[in-house]
């Protein structure tokens, strides 16, 4: 007979689950494994809210399981380690991004790509090798294997840093990925929201010029004096997107909800790529014509491998990137997401574990 | 007002042309402007005859201007040349492709990038620098400016090579764009035409593992055994794509009817590329999730290649012996071609032997 939730590993746990497809939280209690000899055991300092997380709590992907405990932007000090643990000891700062587990020795993984392994298995609300549910950080404690273990840099803000385990190597890794990454070259981004913003730190940190492309006006001033985009271009303005035709090395495309693409393939120049890290539900159509005459690109991106993610932290240490968060306690989190829901957060929840999960 | 074809220019020059949307050629005298100083005539000797030339013919892309005579993939022999022309003298044997000039100062051609300048200028069916339209290779003579003329190799039958300045460089383009030339590598080609069988030709010549990929078990032989191609696959059988998937590391699609991406997508291995040179008239779907996201693919465009990769294909295809299969026909014949052309009914081009049999009447 399965075992619950609580009983079927040795370890007590807490966090807080979405038990159907409402996507409301609620405290839950479970359990976690036993540190094995290559796991590393942390206490889960802060947790950013993904709008994954929130997809993912209403099963409008599919898969969930529930209960669903989501977070897959995790950072923790380290509280026991196998032992083979060669990486971590107890006291270090950690993080644990969107992967938690993979193959290891497809292509994929032996080029470092876990995040293109078939086998892939995700933080939260996936079957681990054991057989069990993976529950993610809006809980106390994780267990994880030390390869899916990133080293936390000494001067990154615990609870500000915690959003570029997923939002960061979503942007960072297309950025390199795609060649966007050359000074001077002229970037856009798609939507201001958690990858948006954080993109368009990333890209001005790559010496790119930017432009925010975006809906809504209501963002420009922001965009310019806070984030440090060159300019900004609003989407359903036909007129400021004709005079910007042409003007675009490359762009990423963050925005999830169903868009055409064709107006942003206008401001491509020849050889100019769009990279779509957001998840729209239907196919988007895409007029053949104008990537032929023009050599352009239409790719994908999701998250990035654990070496990259490692390489993006500590990229993001060295230049001071950092997301733009706003501290909620874990018993907010339902707000929080009604708040997401309407994109009313600039422009990241990022969960207070330490100070505010307790069991109850 | 506006002089007549027949007066516009001072040589006489005589070709065929389609005079409506029927696409029906006929014969039809114009005239070429006087040899410039960078200008190059030379003397029609084969032309291909290229599917986009019957598009054009019939105004399917709603952009000719009628009378239209095409023909891009043009071989012949030089007549004359300007006083500051220096890469070519009369007798040599040249080439000229799809486009006659570009305004040769911007990014793109500064970069040997002439066939993505936003003023490239093609070969037929479009209008000079002078202001005249202009007429392609189903014609006695062309007047070309020599930067767009290309050295036409010692080895090289002109027959049978004239294919190579447009199919050849739509295909060789983009497999060494988008790093698909390396050995080993598991390259598909999706349609078996005047491309397609090209396309397999450079791909084994760069020591890919080539598949070809046809709606129709017809092709299959002829693909295997004559072609090179290393298989086969169906794309309307389910199983075969079922047990092909993620295993190619790209894929040129040359197919311009309307067909769906997502079956080709999920061949493609993780970081595979989808390079589409065929151009549907409509807008296709791009399923961006999962395939393109969770796989890193892309999907993108190539069209011909500048001056110079036109020139690098050329030599390349003659030092590796790389023909297009041609079906030589007489000028007479162009219309009855293009019905099979439409039909599909021919392996893989048809050549027409300009030089002998197109007669002024």
């Amino acid at each position: 007979m399965a075992k619950s939730p609580e009983t079927e590993h040795p370890l007590k746990a807490f966090g807080w689950a979405s038990r159907d497809t409402s996507g409301f939280f609620s405290p839950f209690k479970f359990s976690r494994r036993a540190t094995g000899e290559h796991d590393v055991q942390f206490k889960v300092l802060y947790c950013g809210v993904c709008h994954s997380d929130l997809h993912m709590a209403k099963n409008e992907w599919g898969f969930s399981q529930y209960p669903l405990v989501p977070g897959h932007e995790i950072v923790g000090e380290v509280t026991e380690v196998g032992s083979k643990v060669e990486k971590f000891k107890v006291g270090d700062k950690v993080g644990v991004g969107c992967l938690v587990g993979s193959c290891r020795q497809c292509d994929q993984c032996t080029n470092d790509l876990e995040n293109y392994c078939d086998k892939q298995i995700l933080t939260y609300s996936a079957p681990y090798t054991d057989g069990t549910i993976t529950y993610g950080g809006y809980s106390n404690l994780m267990v994880a294997d030390e390869h899916f273990v990133i080293r936390w840099p000494e001067n990154l803000p615990l609870d500000i840093g915690a959003p570029l385990l997923c939002a960061g190597i979503t942007t960072y890794s297309p950025l390199r990925y795609y060649g966007l990454d050359k000074p001077g070259l002229n970037v856009g981004i798609v939507g201001l929201g958690g990858l948006g913003h954080v993109a368009v730190k990333f890209a001005k940190a790559f010496g790119t010029k930017v432009t925010v492309i975006s809906t809504s006006i209501n963002k420009k001033k922001e965009a310019i004096e806070q984030l440090g985009a060159d300019s900004f271009l609003v989407s359903r303005d036909p007129e400021e997107m004709k005079a910007a035709a042409g003007t675009l090395d490359g762009i990423i495309d963050t925005v999830s909800a169903s868009h055409p693409l064709l107006p942003l393939i206008s401001l491509l120049k020849p050889h100019g790529k769009i990279v779509v890290v957001g998840a729209p539900e239907k196919p988007l159509e895409l007029p053949v014509f104008p990537i032929i005459i023009g050599r352009k690109v239409i790719g994908g991106s999701a998250i990035g491998g654990i070496k990259e993610t490692q390489e993006m932290i500590d990229f993001a240490a060295k230049h001071n990137i950092l997301p733009d968060v706003e501290i909620i306690p874990i018993d907010y989190i339902n707000t929080a997401m009604d708040r997401l829901l309407k994109s009313d957060v600039k422009y990241r929840f990022v969960i207070d574990i330490a100070k505010s999960l307790k069991p109850e | 007002m506006a002089k007549s074809p027949e007066m516009e220019h001072p040589v006489k020059a005589f070709g065929w042309a389609a005079r409506d949307t029927t696409g029906i050629l006929s014969p039809f005298k114009f005239s070429r402007r006087a040899t410039g100083e960078y200008d190059v005539q030379l003397k029609v000797l084969y032309c291909g005859i290229c599917h986009s030339d019957l598009h054009n013919a019939k105004n399917d892309w709603g952009l000719t201007p009628y009378p239209v005579v095409p023909g891009h993939e043009i071989s012949g022999v030089v007549t004359e040349v300007g006083n500051k022309v220096k890469k070519f003298k009369v007798g040599d044997k040249v080439g000229v492709g799809c486009v006659v000039e570009s305004c040769r100062q911007c990014d793109q051609c500064n970069k040997d990038l002439e066939n993505y300048c936003s003023k490239l200028v093609l070969t037929y069916a479009a209008t000079y620098t002078d202001g005249t339209p202009t007429y392609g290779g189903y014609s006695d003579i062309m007047v070309v400016n020599e930067h767009f003329v290309l050295h036409w190799p010692e080895n090289l039958p002109l027959g049978a090579g004239a294919p190579l300045l447009c199919a050849g460089i739509t295909t060789y383009s983009p497999l060494r764009h988008y790093g698909l030339d390396k050995p080993g590598l598991h390259i598909g080609i999706v349609g078996l035409g005047g491309l397609g069988h090209v396309g397999v030709k450079f791909a084994k010549a760069f020591g890919s593992k080539v598949t070809v990929i046809s709606t129709s078990i017809n092709k299959k032989k002829e693909a295997i055994e004559k072609l090179g191609a290393d298989a086969f696959l169906i794309s309307r059988d389910e199983e075969e794509m079922r047990g092909a998937v993620g295993t190619f590391d790209g894929i040129i699609d040359t197919v311009s009817a309307v067909h769906s991406l997502s079956p080709l997508l999920s061949l493609l291995k993780p970081d595979g590329k989808l390079i589409v040179v065929g151009a549907p008239e409509k807008p296709l779907e791009v399923p961006i999730f999962p395939e393109l996201i969770t796989g890193r693919k892309m999907v993108a465009g190539s069209m011909i290649g500048g001056w110079k990769e036109t020139q690098e294909m050329l030599d390349f295809a003659a030092k590796h012996n790389i023909l297009p299969d041609v079906e030589i026909v007489s000028m007479d014949y162009v219309n009855t071609a293009m019905e099979r052309l439409v039909k599909s009914d021919v392996k893989y081009r048809f050549v027409i032997d300009v030089g002998k049999t197109l007669k002024p009447q």
